[in-house]
């Protein structure tokens, strides 16, 4: 538990509330040092720290249904400001999971992060995977999660990714995912960049399965002089293969942003989707808002915190 | 006019332009504290141009004519200015907002506001509605009912209820009365817009807007069968005589 301390006190001064780490199956790791890693009949978590990283592989066996969730906690302090975590995450038929991963990078001047996730889940198997970010004041950071998924029959996997607290600095996401038959696959991300922060993110579905269900999210407001650029690429290849792109981004000042929806459709009984809206916040939203007494800046911030939340 | 009796609202000479085109066109209006005034007109009439107007909307400021509320001019004032004053408006078609649950949003225009009442008030479970969010997924009617709790919640002196029927099932039409007399009650005074006679037939008193002018004005049974006789086809204030 001391070891645990230091971390969780970052929670406390991203103004969260303490997760209940040290029951849960968990890894907490520090810069390249393992700080903690527990397992759990059924769940086991395994972690190596190396020069270049962190090597983790966690497996949850065949019908096992964890019902508390699992934590995995990636911190940076200013004398471990550099983070490497290669990550093997197996899900084995009908598992069915929660992992919340935390990464609180609010104390370092200027940090690294990168992740490389290789997911795979088998057959009826569901993960709600929530990565939360929670920054400092500095923009000097660099965050790159990328992730490639597997999804077997039937299976279900939801990623929802937020950054709102705090600087973003440069974050680069690149998601891909392979839904198989029957499958479903829902990525969401809300972001919320200002100063000079840069946003990209570049998330791809190809639902190769007849019948797979895909669903891009991405809610991305910017402000001051920050970047966002999104690309969201949906692929229809198999029979009854459905998938939706949902893109909203609001900007201000001279914030610039760009969505890109790549939709390609290979099948003739496949269907993909896409809306996006970009802009400024909606003027009717806006007049609702102030028609109840509120001034503009609080009606804006009161928009984009809802599409955020 | 009657110029004895109290005014909360006096609107003179108001002329209005969108896009070069004559929307109001010299309209005079009054209502007093506590009165419910039927706007009743034709569709393009400039029943909704002139709610704008008198809120404030961006793009609805008068060219001429003087808008007065409770002795004050707010013609140049913004719409949170007007709103902090007493004046709201329940749009014909309501924003929706993603990740605002319905008790915030009825909580963002009044202190104190016990929303169980309002949601009550417009034939709303508040168990079932107050944690949905005010997004699209709440049907047409729930959103308008949502708006018309929200401007109950605001305790405003002036409410501005854009075509509150529009679109709604007979169901609303019963929380719409109900919200009005909440209205009455509470001494407020509303401008209720509609080209339903059946709605208009619960204000007190009453005009028609034809061509961006007031055609015909007061005692609201008189102004709807005036309404009913002469519903133009187009209403260009011309072939309307008074």
């Amino acid at each position: 538990m001391s070891e645990l301390k230091p971390i969780l006190d970052l929670f406390e001064t991203a103004g969260q509330q303490l997760p209940p780490i040290p029951d849960a199956a968990h890894l907490v790791a520090c810069g390249h040092q393992l700080v903690s890693r527990k397992s759990l009949p059924g769940v086991k978590v395994e972690a190596v720290a190396l020069k270049g990283g962190i090597d983790a592989r966690i497996v949850i066996a065949s019908g096992t249904r964890v019902d508390q969730p699992i934590h995995l906690c990636f911190a940076l302090l200013p004398h471990f400001n550099v983070q490497n975590v290669n990550i093997a995450l197996t899900m084995e038929p009908g598992a069915a999971a929660t992992i919340w991963s935390h990464c609180l990078f609010s104390t370092p001047l200027a940090a690294r992060h990168t992740m490389q996730g290789e997911i795979r889940l088998m057959e009826e198997a569901v993960l709600h995977y929530q990565e939360a970010h929670y920054h400092g004041a500095s923009g000097d950071i660099v965050v790159a999660p990328h992730a490639r998924v597997t999804l077997e029959q039937g299976a279900h996997y939801k990623a929802e990714f937020s950054l709102i607290q705090g600087r973003v600095g440069r974050l680069d996401i690149d998601y891909a995912v392979d839904v198989g038959e029957a499958a479903v696959a829902e990525l969401v991300s809300r972001i919320y960049g200002f100063s000079s922060d840069s946003i990209r993110i570049r998330e791809q579905l190809a639902l190769n399965g007849p019948n797979a269900k895909g669903l891009l999210k991405s809610r991305v407001a910017v402000r001051d002089e920050a970047r966002a650029e999104v690309v969201n690429i949906m692929e229809g290849n198999a029979a009854g293969a459905r998938g939706h792109v949902d893109c909203m981004e609001i900007i201000r000042d001279h914030a610039v942003v760009s969505a890109v929806p790549e939709v390609r459709v290979r099948h003739p009984q496949a269907k993909v989707t896409h809306e996006a809206a970009i802009g400024s916040v909606d003027s009717r939203q806006l007049e609702t808002l102030m028609a109840r007494g509120l001034g503009p800046e609080e009606a804006v911030d009161l928009i984009v915190r809802g599409m955020l939340a | 006019m009657n110029t004895s009796r109290k005014v909360l609202l006096r609107i003179t000479g108001v002329c209005l332009e969108l896009l070069g085109k004559p929307i109001l066109d010299g309209l005079n209006l009054e209502l007093a504290p506590g009165e419910i005034h039927g706007l009743l007109g034709a569709n393009g009439s400039g029943k909704s141009s002139l709610a704008y107007a008198i809120m404030g909307c961006e793009g609805y400021r008068p060219s001429a004519g003087e808008i007065i509320f409770d002795g004050q001019r707010i013609d140049e004032l913004p719409i949170y200015e007007r709103a902090r004053i007493g004046i709201t408006l329940a749009w014909q078609e309501p924003a929706r907002f993603e990740g605002l649950k319905v008790r915030d949003y009825l909580r963002i225009g009044g202190q104190g506001v016990v929303v169980e009442d309002c949601l009550h008030r417009v034939g709303l479970d508040p168990v079932e509605y107050a944690g949905r969010i005010v997004d699209k997924t709440l049907s047409g009617g729930e959103r308008k009912r949502v708006e018309l709790a929200a401007v109950l919640a605001m305790r405003p002196r002036l409410a501005i209820l854009d075509e509150p029927t529009a679109g709604i099932d007979l169901l609303s039409l019963d929380a719409l009365i109900s919200v009005i007399e909440a209205l009455r009650a509470a001494e407020s005074s509303v401008l209720l817009i509609t080209h339903q006679a059946e709605v208009a037939a619960h204000a007190d008193q009453a005009s028609q807007l034809c061509g961006g002018r007031i055609v015909c004005q007061g005692d609201t049974a008189r102004v709807l069968e005036h309404y009913r006789k002469r519903a133009c086809n187009r209403c260009d204030g011309i072939t309307c005589h008074v």
